[in-house]
This record gives structure tokens, sequence and C-alpha cells, in this order.
């Protein structure tokens, strides 16, 4: 039995990343591609009955008071394992960017950023590695907004990341899909996690409100502190 | 590149200069890009999303770009496939930069499902079975899949300016994109011929988001038509009141693009070199624009030209009151 190919699909809240998600799995499931998806979130999700609408057999994770990425890391290799109990072909890990600093993405698997047109033309400058390191970025919304707007934006989406390949694609209507589908069966497939290294560093985030501290005051400034320059002041 | 200084760089490749400018550090135009990279900490870089190496390999990608131009095919051939009942349909549609190419049909008889299969350039393996030919020759997965920039530019009803800028200096941003030389003049033309094609002007502070429906439609053709990279338009319903439709169409023909537009509107129907037939999903028929028909189009922009005049004169507080000339 070959392992599953391995794909990780991370942008924004509210983007589409779902939509798309099941759009492209739909073409590839017309091929005879066993599919599924392993949805991370922080607090809640529906995301598992608009998967078993789709047919598509997933599992949600949810990281409550963790950061989803590194709940992420902690738990795809499990995850993994799960879809090849599945007998799976493809398995697609979708995780929310909430910061726009995090990235889910790994060295050998198949990186996936998902953006929306309307969040802003000056928007890719704005998204960190989850953006920059991606393989294929999709752009979702673009039905809504003008022809000279995409053509901006796909330009600043190849200056924040010239190495991608970018897809427009309408998460409603599933125009695109197909293209995005296309990109997806041509992932690698992955044998075992172990030992594979993210392609960047997850924010260093140790400090007392990691774990719990709500007080506000320079005494519970502890661990990692960085304090905004004020240019008005010596 | 490692022997030139940042400075150069950026004077020499546009989009590094974009890409540089762009980011939350100070820039040292006089170092070579090691040595800036080299002088930064682990925490600037942090901050930025990319270690050293994935910089300079960014870099080096965006030097290495070449400027995305499509180039223009000299047509587009769309083999039949079948309709919703499996009944193949006609056989053949050859469309040719300078020509437009009207689809008419109820709703639900298939028209953006046509649409949709020339913008992914289908071949065979869309619900209708069509294929999509440029120059006579399937293309690569490459230019389908992952293209540098889009053969098929769409404009469509729903659409709206989202930016929240000034017309001018938005449409000056796109043609920055697009590697325009005379960035002002272009500038100008464009927001010239979108004026033209309107009732009510605009002007070049106007914001984006404050133009009028008409106004919107009237500025997102005249883009496409002088700034767009892709050299194929399709437009679907472009039934706007604020527009003069026949020479938005003039426009775009005059860019040489190839022009697909649905549309139920005699005005624009007539205008096209031909109209698809679409019936149950399938091309029922493909109908050249007939001499008789050019003869009545002619007889309709004089019934347009005068409800045109109606409206404006309705706009300025007018009254309509005398015999109207019998149109028909």
């Amino acid at each position: 039995m070959a392992p599953p190919r391995l794909v990780t699909v991370a942008g924004p809240p509210s983007v589409g990343k779902t939509s798309v998600i099941s759009r492209a799995l739909a073409v590839l499931r017309d091929d005879g591609v066993a599919a599924g998806v392993v949805k991370f979130d922080s607090l809640s999700t529906a995301d598992q009955d608009l998967y078993a609408r789709a047919g598509l057999p997933s599992r949600v994770g949810l990281s409550g008071g963790l950061c989803p990425d590194h709940f992420f890391v902690t738990n795809i290799e499990a995850c993994l394992a799960w879809g090849e109990r599945r007998g799976l072909d493809l398995l697609v890990s979708e995780s929310a960017g909430l910061c726009n600093r995090c990235s889910p993405h790994l060295d050998g698997v198949l990186a996936v950023c998902v953006v929306d047109v309307l969040a802003g033309i000056r928007t890719p400058a704005k998204i960190g590695p989850m953006l920059r390191l991606a393989d294929l970025v999709v752009v979702t919304k673009g039905d809504i907004v003008s022809q000279a707007e995409r053509e901006v934006f796909a330009f600043n989406l190849r200056l924040a990341n010239p190495r991608a390949a970018t897809v427009f694609c309408n998460g409603i209507t599933g125009q695109g899909a197909m293209e995005v589908a296309w990109h997806l069966a041509r992932a690698p497939q992955v044998e075992t996690l172990d030992g594979r290294r993210l392609r960047f560093a997850m924010p260093s985030a140790v400090c007392p409100y990691c774990v719990g501290e709500t007080a506000i005051g320079d005494v519970h400034h502890r661990g990692n502190v960085k304090r905004m320059r004020f240019d008005d002041l010596p | 590149m490692t022997s030139h200084s940042l400075g150069m760089l950026m004077a020499a490749h546009a989009a590094v200069a974009e890409f540089l400018a762009g980011l939350p550090l100070p820039l040292r135009p006089e170092l070579t890009l090691d040595e800036w990279l080299a002088g930064l900490g682990e925490e600037e870089l942090a901050e930025l999303g990319l270690d050293g190496e994935q910089l300079a390999d960014h870099v080096a990608r965006l030097m290495g770009r070449k400027k995305s131009v499509a180039s223009a095919p000299r047509n587009l051939v769309l083999r039949g496939g079948h309709d919703r009942h499996g009944q193949p349909e006609v056989a053949e549609l050859v469309l040719r930069p300078g020509q437009t190419t009207c689809i008419v049909g109820p709703t639900g008889s298939g028209k953006s499902r046509l649409l949709a299969d020339i913008e992914c350039l289908a071949q065979g393996d869309t619900p209708t079975g069509r294929v999509v030919l440029v120059d006579g020759a399937p293309p690569s997965p490459q230019a389908r899949f992952a293209p540098e920039c889009k053969l098929v530019a769409q404009l469509s009803q729903n659409m709206n300016f989202v930016v929240d800028l000034p017309v001018a200096e938005f449409v000056a941003m796109h043609a920055q994109v697009r590697g325009v030389t005379e960035v002002e003049a272009v500038t100008a033309r464009v927001i010239a011929c979108a004026n033209d094609l309107t009732g009510e002007k605009f002007a070049p502070d106007t914001a984006l988001t404050q133009l009028s429906g008409g106004q919107t439609r009237a500025l997102m053709i005249a883009d496409v038509a002088l700034l767009s990279e892709s050299p194929v338009v399709l437009i679907d319903e472009i039934e706007n009141a604020g527009v003069d439709r026949s020479r938005a169409l003039g426009l775009l023909v005059a860019g040489d693009k190839i022009v697909l537009v649905a549309t139920h509107d005699p005005l624009l129907a007539l205008r096209g070199d031909r109209r698809v037939v679409l019936r149950g999903g399938g091309i029922a028929e493909i109908l050249e624009t007939s001499a008789a028909e050019r003869r009545a189009l002619q007889r309709l922009e004089r019934v347009d030209a005068g409800l045109m005049e109606l409206r404006d004169r309705l706009r300025h507080g007018g009254r309509i009151e005398e015999d109207l000339p019998s149109w028909s």
C-alpha cells in the first residue's frame, strides 16, 4: 500500500479554504482518488459536517488555548497515520493562519496558501511564511472584484512569493477547482514525517501571557518581551 | 549578483526594488546583498518570515523573472462536446483577435459553462467534453494550470472595485504592474476612455468605491481594453444603462482582443461578428450576423441614441412633452 500524498493548506480565517478543498477534492474523486481532510481549528468548527456532506472523510482537531500551529505540529504525524489506516491516496491538512505569522508548511510536503482578493491588494506583503514559503497560492473571491485588482493582486503575490504558482479559484461555483486539483494530485507521497522540518520556525512567544497570565503591568513582563519604539521619546 | 550593491540591484530590477522597499527593515543601498544579510539580526529576519538563504533565493528569483506577457494567440478553436442529454453539439467555433462573438440563450442554457470552458482551456475534462485549442494545439499543462499570467480576463456584472484608492492612483498602479513606461499618459488615457463611455464623467481623484455602477463598468472596460495582460476577454451580461455599449465593444476590439459577450441586448448582439446559440447546455447553432441585421442595428442605434438623449434630459431636470418620433 503506497503512503498517502500530503498537502498542508493554510490561510487567514474565512478566505474559503474549506470550499476550495471540497471543490478540488470532488474533482479528484471523479478521477478515482480517495482523499480525506484533517481540519485544525482553535475553538469550534462545523467543517466536519461540510466535508461529510461532500462525502469526504475528515477529522477535526481543536487547539483550544494553544496556538493552532503548535497544536498542528504535535499532531500531524498521528493524522498522517490515520490517513494511512483509512487507505487514503491524498490527505489534506487544513489550518487557519490566525496571526499572519505562523505557518504549518513542512519540507517535502506540498504547501498551499489560500488568500482572498477582498482582503486588499497590499495584503500579500503582510502575510509571513505561510504565504512566502508556499508552493501554490490559491486566490479566492476573484469573481467579485475587477480584473485590474486581480492583476495587481497577482503581481503583489509574485513579489511576496516568486516561487509559487498562483491559481484563482471560486469556492462557490468551483471555477478554478480543476487547476487546484491538478496541483494537489502532484503532491509528494509521505511515508513518515519523523525527522522532517518545518519550513520556518514558529513564532517565539514564550511569555507569562502564553501560560495564562492576565494582569497588565511592567512587573508581569518576563520572558520574551519586545517593546515598541516611539520616536518622539529619547 | 553578489558583486552588485543593493542600490544597483534595485535600480536594475523594479520587482526587487518594490520587494525590498516593502520589507520592514532598514535598507543599506551601498552594501551588497550578502553584506546586508550578514548584518541583519536573527530577530529582524524572524520578523520577515524568511531566513537569510530564503531571502537571497527570493531576490534571485525576482531578478530572473521574465516580464509577464501572455503571448497573444492567433486563434482559439473550440471543438464541440455534447449537451446535457449527451447529444453532440455544433462542431467548431474559431475565435480570432479583433472579433466579437456573442453568446445567447435562456437562463440555464449553459452560457456560463461555455465561458468557463474557454477560461480553463477545457481539454475534454469538463462536463461538456469540449476541447479548446490555442493556435491549433492543446495548451501544455503548465500553460493551463500554472500560468505566469492568465490568457483570459473576465468582466461581469457582479464585479466591483473594492480597493480604497483614487481612480488615477489605482490605474497608475495597474500600469506600473504591467510594466508600462509612460504611466502618467496611459493613466490619463484610460480615464479619458472610461469617461467617453459613460454619461456622467468622473475626475481622476474620485475614489474608486464612490463611482456609480455605470462609471465602474466604464472604467473596468477601458482598463481591460488598454491595460489588461490577457488577450481574451469574457464579458458576462454588460447591460448597464450608464454605459455606451457599442463604443465599449469598439474599444475592446480595437485593442485586438478576442471578445466573447454573453448578452441578450440587441445593440450588443448584432454588433458582434456572430452569435453562438445555446440550448440545453450545448451549442445549437452559430449565426453569422447578416447584412439585414446590420441594417437593423443602425436603426436600433438611432432608437438607443434617442432614449439616451431623453435620459440625459431627465437627469438635468427637463420635461418630455413633445411628439416623440416613431422610432420603429
